[in-house]
């Protein structure tokens, strides 16, 4: 695989993980959580676990991604803290 | 506080990453684990069981039992769930809110008043939710049927290609999920009865179980398929390819119920009722 395109997904990987915390909408919060698991789809494919990738995208960046959103439609869209 | 916590976090996870310099690298050879295990699945399971995804012959047919409490702790969130969000009080939602649709008069109905039936006339409509408009309905409904056969053939081929029983469940749960997002929750829970779900979960783990006790004779061991063999009139060898199948249908069963009985508690906040 080519290290470059590694590289840069890495780097995607932890800003999107940092800007998850940081973030103080939860919606913003749960997409960019979303933004994680797909770089790490990428990652598990790249290392070549396509079956794990495979699970990553559909649970990590699909439907996980949606129950946060249906929760912060039920409870409140900014954190306190 | 909030810096007492960051110092050890960063600690604990600057422990981690020295702890994790010991561990033999990515794709070593000589590591333990591709040294004794990897190989004699990479050799054998072709042979053993036809299965040409390596993956899935050890998911659901070497490490069987482990798949099965898999299903089982996701039988338990939805049961968890269930028990946390589920209000089961016969309960009238705040208001209730009808649209009267030859005149476009909306009309909110306090608590406890005589609600109208369901006709063409009035329309229930929802109070926190807005439907989407007629482009996102039209889109969502024509790429519904096709994730549905998509995720039919990530669980039928799951041990030819990548997937499986957990993946095409997923997408399964998930083109549910897509319906209720672009129309509305109380449409989605009238066509998957939260009867259905409990039902379907329960009906996926039994089915796995139910395969691992089918097998359980004389002779092999629970969740061994080969025993399944004369009962599908298989050589033993293709009878462990078709025990994966019957295991990945009942794990996808079950995780597409769970994952919408997840979503339509936490939306509409255990009422069944109004919701995303």
């Amino acid at each position: 695989m080519i290290w470059q395109i590694e590289i840069v997904i890495l780097i995607n990987l932890v800003i999107c993980g940092a800007a998850a915390l940081m973030v103080k909408d939860l919606l913003a919060a749960a997409i960019l959580f979303g933004a994680y698991s797909f770089m790490m789809c990428l990652l598990w494919a790249i290392m070549g676990a396509v079956d794990v990738a495979f699970t990553e995208a559909s649970v990590g960046a699909g439907i996980s991604t949606v129950l946060f959103v249906a929760a912060i439609f039920r409870t409140s869209r900014r954190t306190r803290d | 506080m909030k810096s007492a916590a960051l110092a050890i976090v960063i600690l604990l996870g600057g422990l981690l990453t020295y702890v994790s310099l010991d561990f033999p690298s990515w794709g070593d050879p000589a590591a333990p684990a591709s040294r004794h295990v990897s190989p004699r699945y990479i050799e054998k399971t072709l042979t053993e069981t036809s299965v040409p995804n390596i993956v899935t012959a050890v998911l659901a047919d070497y490490r069987g039992y482990d798949t099965m409490f898999e299903t089982i702790v996701i039988f338990a969130a939805a049961v968890a769930c269930l028990i946390l969000l589920r209000v089961f009080r016969r309960m009238q939602a705040r208001q209730v809110m009808y649209r009267h649709t030859p005149s476009g008069i909306t009309l909110i109905f306090a608590e406890g008043a005589v609600l109208p039936p369901e006709s063409n006339v009035f329309e229930r409509i929802d109070l926190d939710w807005v439907p989407q408009s007629v482009v996102i309905k039209t889109a969502c409904r024509l790429i519904v049927p096709f994730s549905q056969i998509f995720a039919l053939y990530v669980i039928a081929h799951g041990h030819h290609s990548p997937g499986g029983g957990f993946q095409g469940g997923v997408i399964l749960g998930a083109s549910v999920i897509l319906f209720a997002l672009s129309h509305t929750l109380r449409n989605t829970i009238a066509r998957f009865s939260e009867k259905l779900a409990v039902g379907l979960c329960v009906l996926g783990v039994f089915i796995y179980a139910g395969t691992g006790l089918v097998c359980l004779r004389p002779g092999s061991n629970y969740l061994d398929y080969s025993a399944l063999a004369p009962l599908l009139r298989l050589d033993p060898v293709a009878a462990r390819s078709m025990g994966i199948l019957i295991v990945e249908i009942g794990v996808g069963i079950a995780v597409m119920a769970v994952m919408i009985h997840l979503y339509i508690n936490i939306a509409s906040a255990g009422r069944h009722d109004e919701g995303v």
